[in-house]
């Protein structure tokens, strides 16, 4: 425990010194809420556009920081050798990745807050019905984007790629489930790709939460296909991460 | 006391290439053991086998007692490791770095002591980012050495070091071996092994070709060369009798009247070994 405690003290240390990924991981999301919420019109299917945005950005910010950001973390991180180096320590890989997790629970919770006091202050955006369900989305989000981020780091080979490669996955995969605005008007193959995407089962879910005051498990479906997606990447992870880097 | 590393006929291979075969060799506490050879020779193999990173395909190996394979958390408190290539975390002060590893050992030396010990504490503030190729080798080292460990592997430490750098890190390396550490070292500057290492052990093509103290080694050649220059012509003589060999050339040197010229004895030093143990075109 005193370690956990230890090592996540330094993961937000780490995270909140390496301006880039700090800037991309937490900016980001709250910078693209600040610009379609400005452009956007007053209502979506009767709903307020910026109560609309803040959920699918809530969503793309959950997989931007936990898939995209904790891929590019590790990745890095077994690239150069951080984790090689800490493999001849005594600390416990599975004390190792609780802390990365629970720093990255930490950082996607902070950056709801400040999503939240962003579209209460600049927009008067709604807050959240049920707060409590919410909160059980960001874990919830975590959950299955950490378990994503961790099987895709598995399998991406180098550092200087990974960036380009979550984020070609990413930001479609937003685009398609949401994040950024209502998708009735796609064309039904951009539909039926999303139908499959983890993200738009999350939005699901979040949007109940959020506008319509229902329990987190209102939508056992959605829940369940989003929880499957993070235990797939957990999976793949299991079965293919490694420490070393691969051989240079 | 067990020797603290005990290694018989270990093999490794990465696809048909075989990178160790069959190599042997123990490590008694509280020594330092080199292992010497050309790149490609099989240090590296040879130490993340007992680092716990590889998986020997054959033979034993022990390490402080355990089964270096299986890398129980009992043997990574009491190891501590520099690795040929490693990075830390960038974005840290020197300070945090070593607190940040400290943190995983249940009894780490004291933080400033180890700074100190690596000559890092007008840098305790800066970022790992800000500092030198030489001044991150001796965190590095720092970092090896805040577990308090019992035995420390060391892969080419000092690669990349100026001379005045390297004199300071064959310092550390002996301050370190005072306290009763031991150490196992990889390198392949002969000097570094004839200064540091209590006992050697040459490898070439994942053998052991030859291994003793650096003075036995030497000692194993038993040729002493003489060399003059008569008439301007160089003359080498290689000799197992110096004493006779030279009392015949200059008593007829004196009798003839000519003085040999630019007269040299010379014992071969551990680097000529070397040389004719791993052939002159790996060097």
């Amino acid at each position: 425990m005193t370690t956990l405690v230890h090592q996540f003290r330094f993961e937000q240390k780490l995270f909140w010194r390496s301006r880039e990924a700090a800037v991309f991981i937490f900016v980001f999301p709250l910078l693209l809420y600040a610009l379609l919420g400005s452009v956007y019109g007053n209502e979506i299917d009767g709903v307020p556009a910026v109560d609309v945005l803040l959920a699918g950005l809530f969503g793309y910010g959950a997989a931007n920081t936990a898939l995209a950001g904790l891929a590019i973390i590790l990745v890095g991180r077994r690239e150069s050798g951080v984790l090689k180096r800490l493999r001849a320590t005594p600390l416990r890989p599975e004390i190792y990745l609780g802390a990365v997790l629970l720093s990255t629970l930490v950082t996607f919770a902070l950056q709801s807050l400040a999503l939240l006091g962003l579209g209460g202050l600049a927009f008067d955006a709604s807050m959240p019905e049920n707060w409590l369900g919410f909160a059980g989305a960001i874990v919830l989000g975590v959950a299955c984007f950490a378990g994503i981020g961790v099987g895709a780091a598995s399998v991406i080979r180098s550092a200087e790629g990974v960036s380009a490669v979550v984020n070609v996955v990413v930001l479609p995969m937003a685009f398609l489930s949401g994040s950024f605005g209502p998708t009735q008007d796609f064309p039904a193959v951009l539909q039926a790709i999303a139908d499959v995407l983890p993200l738009t089962y999350f939005l699901r879910i979040v949007n109940g939460v959020y506008l319509d005051g229902e329990s987190l498990f209102a939508d056992p479906t959605a829940l369940a296909i989003v929880l499957a997606w993070g235990v797939a990447g957990g999976v793949v992870a299991l079965r293919r991460f490694g420490w070393m880097p691969r051989e240079r | 006391m067990p020797p603290a590393i005990v290694v018989s006929d270990l093999r490794k291979s990465y696809g048909a290439t075989d990178a160790l075969r069959g190599i042997s060799f123990e490590v008694g506490e509280g020594e330092v053991f080199g292992l010497l050879g050309p790149n490609g020779a099989g240090k590296t193999t040879t130490v993340e086998i007992l680092e716990g990173y590889r998986a020997r395909d054959g033979g034993d190996a022990s390490v402080l007692g355990h089964d270096p394979s299986a890398a129980p958390k009992a043997l990574r408190e009491r190891i501590g490791v520099v690795l040929q290539h490693s990075e830390l975390s960038p974005n840290l002060t020197v300070r945090e770095t070593h607190e940040l590893f400290a943190g995983y050992y249940a009894e780490p030396r004291d933080v400033d002591e180890v700074i100190g010990l690596v000559g890092l504490a007008e840098k305790r503030d800066a970022r790992v980012k800000t500092l030198s190729g030489g001044q991150k080798r001796r965190l590095d080292l720092g970092v090896a050495l805040v577990g308090d460990p019992d035995l420390v592997f060391l892969d080419e430490p000092t690669t990349g070091f100026d001379p005045a750098a390297r004199r300071a890190a064959w310092d550390m390396i002996r301050a370190l071996r005072e306290l009763g550490t031991t150490i196992l070292l990889t390198t392949h500057y002969l000097d570094e092994a004839q200064q540091l290492a209590d006992r050697v052990a040459v490898l070439r093509d994942g053998e052991i070709v030859r291994q003793g103290t650096p003075a036995e080694l030497i000692g194993d050649s038993g040729l002493t060369e003489i060399r003059y220059r008569r008439a301007g012509e160089l003359v080498v003589v290689e000799t197992a009798d110096p004493t006779g060999v030279l009392n015949e050339l200059t008593g007829a040197a004196l009798s003839d009247g000519q003085p040999l010229e630019q007269l040299e004895v010379r014992r071969p030093t551990l680097e000529d070994v070397y040389l004719e143990l791993v052939g002159e075109e790996d060097v």
